[in-house]
């Protein structure tokens, strides 16, 4: 018994620091350790309260585990025959309610998170209304209120809750910014799906495709950024003007022909793919290259450089994506078309 | 020849051993190079089509391939003899089910050489296994390959309810039979009720693909959740079709190697069925974030908390069986006890799993990976290593080499918590599951270097095994009929390994474990239920080797109808194909059914002098 005891008591402090190193963990703007909205912390109490449970089980069975193999191996030779017990009633018992009590202790807060997510705010005019649809393999957000869709970047207003209503274009993919909140999937035909959360903080927060979708699930990411909110009415004002051609004629027709096909900027163009308007100030490129003047990966780079990277290649950032293929453009275009979104840019910050 | 046409139960276990572990292998030369592509950011080592291809095909092997049939190879070594039979109750029946599993498994991984491996993950989810979005056969390979596969499990399950409602030897009661035996008859049931779900799905999917209906086609009216819904009310069980014969291993090796009877045994058959029953009630569990309302989602949390209360009951009875007892740490054992606290870790992340709004977290994270690693190959793996150890000499007469065995045992476990356990981590930082790689700069190298050292250790552990077996197979074929000395349930009164006809005699069981109680009231054997007599037998057959060919045959041609052009004038040729396939099974099924054959004895002075031989 002594044995036992003094194992629980070496090991709580390593439980207890564990818990601490874990509750510090991770990219703040990504890991699900690290919350930074009020949904994601209400998901992450219940993460540390079902952690805490668990650890009092492995302790329990490791301590019992351990002191029976060490006190009761058989010595050689040792030709004795244990008593052969049948059960203990009592043990049996005891073994039943204990986990029932800790069941009600994580089944009751479950239940009622549960329901506390599952509200319902698409009728709240205090909140901001985005209409996400997913499609193989970039997102697309659209703010009905005000009659504007972007795409691999959800600018949101801190603090405020923003509503979704979430839905796929094509197959089965699923909405998850984990420091932010838990995911939804967004399914095809009608199933509908609805969440909510907000983020007190400004910053970036990284999205993620959880469901597989294709060759480039892994790569289909995405952006929350959150800012303050005069910063945002102006995004969405400057989102709704038009945006003028480059300038040079002949480079503006072959954008018209081989890409507004397809894209759209400001009112111009198509909406079936990724919306291009202010691409120039985005994060990233494709939701993977990231936008740095200081580049350390190789999926990061300039603007400019992402942008030309992309366009020469999209198979080769991500393959089986609908953009490979379709169109026909020589390097001296693509530099040019790379220069003219670059400095696409949206001034709201 | 003899091998193709063998309707004995303990051949049919060897072959059930032999192509498990062969798909063992391929699916964790899958692994290997799913980790070998994950070992660091942006790595190109396979393209994104290829590591969707080796995903799926690693999941869908290991689960229905691997794992599933050396269960059965354990089942159909162990059962009869467990119970005192001297077969199980249909023998062709039996050896159907090990060829349409083995020609299933073929047509599946025949994808790989075709030009496409089915991509769309183990779950096939629709729409993206429709073919919109999976336009070569892929997934048709998966659909079909499934389907004959599963027609083998669905009757080796109705074959195993059947032999352990009717076979047991007299005195054998319900509640004195050996615990494998009941995890097995417990499986057998779910097998029962949740492979009808499977091939229901399949043939919609088919329809889908084949014929062009719309069951899950959103943009045809279908509905993708509808598969969801479909897939995990057969997946669910599936897991614990899996789990609970590993348990019925655990229960026997650990009670042998601690001279201990099982403690707790009717709770355990109580929990055991209780496990059964809830793992049919739990299924939307793996849909939390589908969107089915805080209702469903409030039932189907709790109703999977309420599954930790029966698995905890069965953890403490395993701890309190050695409580008090005489531990001896043979391989076989060393699996069993390291199956134990392995096992706790992933039932504890499956509780926090439940919890539905936390779940909208790990879903489809690398914590769910771990999670049910942990569960399948801490546990499953883990009792199928154990059970093979254990019941190696019963089934070949020789012992493994004892060394090599814990040597396989240490590197495969350290080596499977080394991969696994970090994962628990990844999944909270943020890493998505399924995915073909990841960025840098995001924090998940290191750990998924080690993970990927882990794998290569677990395969290491692998090939230790294998060297054990080759090492053994040239060993004479010494083994005693109760190798272990501790020896409880019947099949150690016997031979080792057992004639023909298993029991010269029908022994007359007298009490739970019953042949350590015939040991303890002082007898060397059974006491025999019948006298020595002529035994009947069932002749051997190649018709089920056919129809699981035949089957194979109009899967690939049904296939293929579509591209292969025409035979005579506008008849397809893979229709023609197909029909051949057919034919060839419905001509077997009709030759089983005229040909009148009664089976042969084993004449009372043949049997003689095998005991003789032996004693
Ligand atoms: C050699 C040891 C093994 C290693 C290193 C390994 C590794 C992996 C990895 C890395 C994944 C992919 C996770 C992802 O990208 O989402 C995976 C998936 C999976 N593994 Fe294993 N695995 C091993 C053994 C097993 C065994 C023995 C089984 C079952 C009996 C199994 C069942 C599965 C299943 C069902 C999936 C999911 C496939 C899917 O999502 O479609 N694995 N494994
Ligand atoms: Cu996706």
């Amino acid at each position: 018994m002594m044995k036992r005891w003094r194992f629980v008591k070496r090991l709580a402090p390593l439980m207890a620091m564990m818990v601490l190193v874990l509750a510090a963990c991770g990219r703040s703007d990504l890991s699900t350790l690290n919350p930074q909205g009020p949904v994601a912390e209400e998901q992450f109490g219940l993460m540390k309260l079902a952690i805490g449970i668990m650890m009092i089980v492995i302790v329990a069975v490791f301590g019992i585990c351990l002191y029976v193999i060490i006190r009761f191996r058989r010595r050689k030779g040792d030709k004795t025959i244990p008593k052969q017990v049948e059960g203990s009633h009592k043990l049996e018992i005891i073994w039943t309610v204990i986990p029932v009590i800790m069941l009600v202790i994580l089944g009751v807060p479950t239940v009622q998170s549960v329901f506390n997510l599952a509200k319902d705010y698409s009728k709240d005019p205090e909140a901001v209304q985005v209409i996400v649809t997913s499609h193989q393999y970039w997102w697309e957000f659209e703010y009905p209120e005000y009659g504007v869709k972007t795409a691999q970047e959800l600018i949101i207003p801190k603090g405020k809750t923003i509503s979704i209503t979430a839905k796929s274009a094509d197959v089965l993919h699923s909405f998850w910014v984990p420091s932010l909140a838990g995911k939804i999937d967004t399914n095809p035909g009608s199933n509908v799906n609805k969440m909510y959360f907000s983020a007190p903080k400004e910053g970036v927060y990284l999205g993620k495709c959880a469901e597989l979708c294709g060759p480039s699930h892994g790569l289909m990411d995405f952006k929350v950024k959150s800012v303050d909110e005069s910063s945002f009415d102006r995004w969405v004002a400057a989102l709704q003007e038009p945006v003028a051609l480059p300038s040079d004629p002949e480079l503006a027709k072959t954008f018209e022909s081989k890409c507004l096909s397809c894209h759209a900027v400001g009112d111009l163009g198509g909406p079936a793919y990724p919306n291009l308007t202010g691409i120039g100030s985005r994060e990233s490129v494709g939701g993977i290259l990231i936008n740095t003047d200081d580049p350390q990966y190789s999926n990061e780079g300039s603007v400019y450089d992402n942008l030309y990277r992309w366009i020469k290649d999209p198979e080769e950032i991500k393959p089986g994506n609908q953009m490979s293929g379709a169109y026909d453009l020589t390097d001296q275009e693509i530099e040019g078309i790379a220069k003219y979104l670059s400095e696409l840019k949206l001034n709201y910050e | 020849m003899d091998w193709l046409t063998t309707v004995d139960h303990k051949k049919i276990g060897i072959l059930y051993m032999i192509a498990g572990g062969f798909f063992f292998l391929v699916g964790g030369l899958e692994a290997i190079l799913i980790r070998i592509q994950l070992w660091k950011p942006l790595n190109n080592f396979v393209s994104a089509d290829t590591y969707n291809e080796l995903l799926t095909m690693h999941g869908t092997t290991m689960i229905f391939l691997a794992a599933m049939p050396l269960l059965f190879a354990l089942m159909n070594a162990v059962i009869p003899l467990q119970i005192g039979a001297r077969d199980v109750a249909f023998p062709f029946v039996n050896s159907l089910g090990f060829w349409t599993f083995l020609f299933g498994g073929i047509l599946l991984n025949v994808s790989w050489f075709t030009g496409g491996a089915p991509d769309a993950g183990w779950t096939s989810y629709a729409p993206l296994a429709g073919t919109t979005y999976s336009g070569d056969h892929g997934v048709d390979y998966y659909v079909l390959g499934l389907q004959i596969a599963g027609i083998g499990t669905l009757i080796g399950g109705i074959n195993f309810l059947v032999t352990i409602i009717n076979m047991r030897a007299p005195g054998m009661t319900f509640m004195r039979m050996p615990m494998f035996t009941w995890a097995a008859f417990i499986t057998s049931a779910l097998i029962l009720f949740a492979f009808p779900a499977l091939a229901v799905g399949l043939a919609a999917l088919m329809f889908d693909r084949l014929f062009d209906a719309n069951f899950f086609d959103p943009s045809g009216g279908g509905n993708a959740v509808l598969w969801e819904h479909i897939f995990w009310i057969f997946g669910h069980p599936e897991v614990y079709i899996l789990i609970l014969p590993a348990f019925g291993v655990i229960s026997e090796v650990i009670s042998t190697f601690s001279r201990k009877r099982l403690f707790g045994y009717s709770s355990m058959v109580f929990a055991t069925i209780l496990i059964g029953f809830l793992g049919f009630m739990v299924w939307a569990h793996h849909m939390f974030t589908v969107g089915l309302g805080p209702v469903a989602n409030a039932l189907f949390s709790i109703a999977t908390m309420l599954i930790a209360i029966p698995t905890g009951i069965k953890i403490f009875n395993w701890l309190f069986t050695m409580w008090g007892g005489s531990i001896k740490f043979t391989a076989a054992n060393l699996f069993a006890v390291g199956f134990i606290p392995t096992f706790v870790m992933g039932g504890v992340t499956g509780v926090m799993l439940a919890a539905a709004p936390a779940d909208f977290q790990y879903h489809d994270s690398y914590f769910v990976v771990a999670h049910f690693h942990y569960v399948i190959v801490g546990g499953l793996v883990l009792g199928i290593f154990s059970g093979l150890h254990y019941w190696w000499p019963k089934m070949f007469g020789r012992i493994l080499n004892e060394t090599l065995g814990k040597l396989t045992f240490w590197t495969f476990f350290i080596g499977f918590h080394m991969t696994f356990f970090i994962q628990h981590f990844l999944g909270l930082l943020g890493m998505p599951r399924r995915i073909w790689t990841y960025l840098d700069g995001l924090g998940f190298n290191e750990m998924n270097m080690i993970s990927t050292v882990g794998a290569f250790l677990m395969g290491f552990g692998t090939i230790f095994f294998l060297l054990n077996v080759v090492i053994t197979a040239f060993k004479p074929q010494n083994a005693p009929a109760d190798p272990w000395e501790d020896g409880r349930t019947l099949e150690w009164s016997i031979p080792s390994p057992p004639p023909e006809y298993n029991f010269a005699q029908t022994p007359l069981v007298r009490g739970y474990d019953a042949y350590w109680k015939e040991k303890m009231d002082g007898h060397t054997g059974m006491t025999p239920a019948e006298p020595i007599g002529p035994i009947h037998m069932p002749s051997p057959s190649i018709l089920p080797f056919f129809m699981g060919a035949g089957l194979f045959v109009a899967g690939l041609g049904f296939m293929y109808a579509k591209d292969w052009g025409n035979l005579f004038g506008s008849f397809k040729t893979g229709y023609a194909l197909g029909i051949v396939g057919l034919l060839i099974v419905f001509g077997s099924m009709f030759l089983r059914s005229v040909i009148d054959d009664h089976g042969f004895h084993i004449e009372e002075d043949e049997i003689l002098k095998d005991m003789e031989g032996k004693a």
